[in-house]
């Protein structure tokens, strides 16, 4: 006999496609007939389309093939066009930004010079899939808080890839596109100035970061727990509470004392993942054009504790006389 | 009673089961692959809950332990005897000791350096042993100016431990770890694909994609390792985010050099400030400066003496870094006090321009 389950379910509904709600006059319809694969619904909705990407996802899909274009025939070319290198250190390989000393300038095509020209276009693609977004979101009739929630991202791109770059005048100080190396950039960013984690707004970041996780599995587990009776359908349990929702704010008040209600929750959820890469925007571009050294400032406000020392003091030869440089 | 349709269920059942538990196993496979099996060991290094630990691998240790075995040794000879120099001819730098022990240190250098060519690898057979015919024999004796140059002059490195032919060499004719100059990377194309010096799997820098030669420009050149400004808020530090990826990777490789972690040397939460640092941060900055001086004043003038297949691909004498002597272990042979038993390796350091051999191989 088929069986219920909430993660992977295996019984599926076989029913006509759903072309979705009507649209406003003068809106493009849809395109395509709908398909059904049992594969995806085992995950998720098993129909796929109808679709409609329009000019603004046409022209971020264009933006986005070049952008990722670039930045593979440069990696590409590193390795000497030798596929099979391509394919070893892949996860080595990037597309570096320009030397310090070019500062704003247009560099060379191979000094950077690809590397602008490949930040543009995924700058454009980005941003014009946010566009696509907003509008799709409006001729549906909903809320904007996707694409919002899309560009608190944009938001911390742009401030490590141009606004950042621009205030301290050099893109030699935005991110390579590149696996391994974007991440050692991450590590020597934050020794170049002092250690990040001195940086408040990094720590708030970090506490939005996990928060959100948190948040994310305890409402996930709620309503999959309470599933059985009727608690997925969320919107209604809003409108007339249900014995899911009562159950589900019975749960948290009995084990810790207060519960969110099915339809806060949401927003607690919806501001811990967009504060996450607001504040670390805000700690980025804070880190070089206003403050140098992250663990100074934390010594000099206290936030850095002293500790005992272990050791004998240790002095910086560079300071003593008489020492060969 | 069991029917055979249950039975086939159970069976079924069973299988999916076995199957689900054989993809799980393998799915932890792949994600534990670059992990190293404990147990791994730490040792506490600093104030209690601030992660200054030192992580060893118990098998790492053992396998390291007996390249860092020091050779068996006798005590020095009884003073006494004429002064080699009064006995032999051309003995440029070990003149002032006497026969006995300068023999003793020729057998010595002989087991360390080149234990299977024997004399000959320095000594042309029924040649006179005073002739400079073998290049090898010049570069020794630059190589023993270099040995008494260090133990006299960067006791703020080597403290009275001092070094030995074997420090470097432990049985070969060229020290197995050395660095030499190469060539840029070769590009396809000048018009795209300039990996800016990195972003390869690169040994030097532990396989991370930092700078592939952090040698260059800090052990050969002296340029500048400090990155980190002195102050809160900025006051002229420029610094850049590429200067930090060099930095890092010339500590990567003395991570490597010296088998221990970054808290060896740093508080890590403030790589710079030395009131943090433990005292061996101050000794690695004298290493640092040692080595930058062996390789400009005793290694890179041997050039012109080495037969090109001893060179690098650029044509430079294969030079010093951390790894030269300390091979993975955070002294050079644990510790061993190998110098004691050579003082004519502490000898006075006179700087003598080495001569070219006097037959080209």
């Amino acid at each position: 006999m088929a069986e219920y389950q909430n993660i992977f379910t295996r019984v599926q509904a076989v029913a006509p496609a759903y072309a979705g709600v009507a649209l406003a006059r003068g809106e493009r319809e849809r395109a395509g007939p709908p398909l059904h694969l049992h594969l995806l619904g085992r995950l998720g909705d098993a129909q796929i389309g109808p679709i409609y990407l329009g000019w603004f996802g046409l022209a971020s899909l264009f933006c986005g093939f070049i952008c990722i274009e670039i930045i593979g025939l440069n990696m590409l070319a590193s390795v000497n066009w030798d596929p099979i290198e391509f394919v070893r250190q892949l996860p080595w390989l990037a597309l570096e930004p320009p030397p310090a000393h070019y500062g704003l300038q247009m560099p060379p095509l191979n000094e950077g010079g690809w590397w602008r020209i490949a930040g543009f276009f995924l700058t454009a693609s980005v941003l014009l899939w946010w566009v696509r977004m907003y509008r799709r979101a409006r001729a549906l009739g909903m809320g904007t808080h996707i694409p919002w929630a899309f560009a608190a991202a944009i938001w911390l791109m742009l401030v490590l890839g141009f606004i950042r770059p621009v205030l301290m005048g050099s893109f030699g100080e935005a991110v390579p596109f590149g696996i391994f190396p974007h991440l050692d950039w991450t590590a020597a960013f934050s020794i170049r100035y002092g250690n990040l984690f001195y940086n408040p707004f990094h720590m708030l970041s970090i506490a939005f970061l996990y928060g959100a996780t948190l948040l994310f599995a305890m409402h996930g587990a709620t309503i999959l727990a309470v599933s059985r009776f009727g608690g997925e359908r969320e919107i209604e349990q809003i409108i007339d509470r249900g014995t899911a929702s009562e159950r589900a704010a019975l749960f948290w008040r009995w084990t810790m004392g207060f519960n969110g209600t099915m339809e806060s929750v949401h927003r607690w959820a919806w501001w811990f993942a967009v504060l996450c890469p607001l504040v670390g925007g805000i700690g980025i571009l804070l880190t070089g054009t206003v403050v140098d050294n992250w663990y100074l400032w934390a010594v000099k406000h206290h936030v850095a504790p002293v500790y005992p020392p272990v050791f004998a003091p240790v002095i910086d030869p560079a300071t003593l006389q008489g020492v060969r440089p | 009673m069991i029917s055979a349709g249950s039975l086939q269920r159970a069976v079924g059942r069973h299988r999916s089961r076995a199957r689900l538990g054989a993809t799980c196993l393998a799915f932890a496979a792949v994600l534990l692959a670059g992990c190293e099996r404990p147990p791994v060991e730490s040792v506490q290094r600093g104030y209690r809950g601030l992660g200054m630990e030192q992580v060893y691998n118990p098998r790492t240790l053992a396998a390291q332990a007996g390249i860092n075995t020091p050779p068996p040794d006798s005590p020095p000879a009884p003073p006494g005897g004429p002064p080699s120099s009064a006995v032999f001819k051309n003995v440029q730098v070990l003149g002032d000791l006497g026969v006995g022990e300068f023999t003793r240190l020729m057998v010595s250098i002989t087991s360390w350096v080149s234990p299977a060519q024997g004399c000959t690898y320095c000594h042309v057979p029924g040649e006179d042993f005073s002739a400079d015919t073998l290049y090898t024999k010049v570069v020794a004796r630059r190589m023993l100016q270099m040995n008494r140059h260090l133990n006299n002059e960067w006791k703020s490195h080597v403290a009275d431990t001092g070094v030995t032919c074997f420090t470097c060499h432990r049985g070969n004719p060229v020290p197995p770890h050395l660095w030499s100059a190469q060539p840029p990377h070769q590009q396809a194309s000048a018009l795209l694909g300039n990996d800016a010096g990195q972003n390869r799997a690169a040994a030097a820098v532990n396989l991370s994609s930092l700078p592939y030669d952090p040698f260059t420009p800090f052990l050969s050149g002296s340029n500048e390792i400090r990155v980190v400004g002195g102050t809160a808020l900025p006051s002229g530090n420029r610094n850049s985010i590429k200067h930090t990826e060099f930095t890092y990777g010339l500590m990567m490789h003395m991570s490597q050099a010296l088998g221990v972690n970054c808290t060896y040397c740093h508080n890590s939460r403030s790589f710079a400030d030395w009131d943090s640092s433990t005292p061996q941060r101050g000794i690695a900055w004298y290493g640092i400066r040692m080595v930058r001086d062996l390789n400009a004043n005793y290694v890179d003038p041997l050039a012109a003496t080495l037969p090109p297949e001893r060179r690098g691909p650029l044509g430079d004498t294969p030079k010093v870094n951390c790894t030269t002597c300390h091979q993975g272990a955070y002294k050079p042979l644990y510790g061993a006090p190998t110098l004691k038993n050579h003082p004519a390796l502490l000898g006075p350091a006179a700087a003598v321009i080495p001569a070219a051999a006097s037959q080209k191989p």
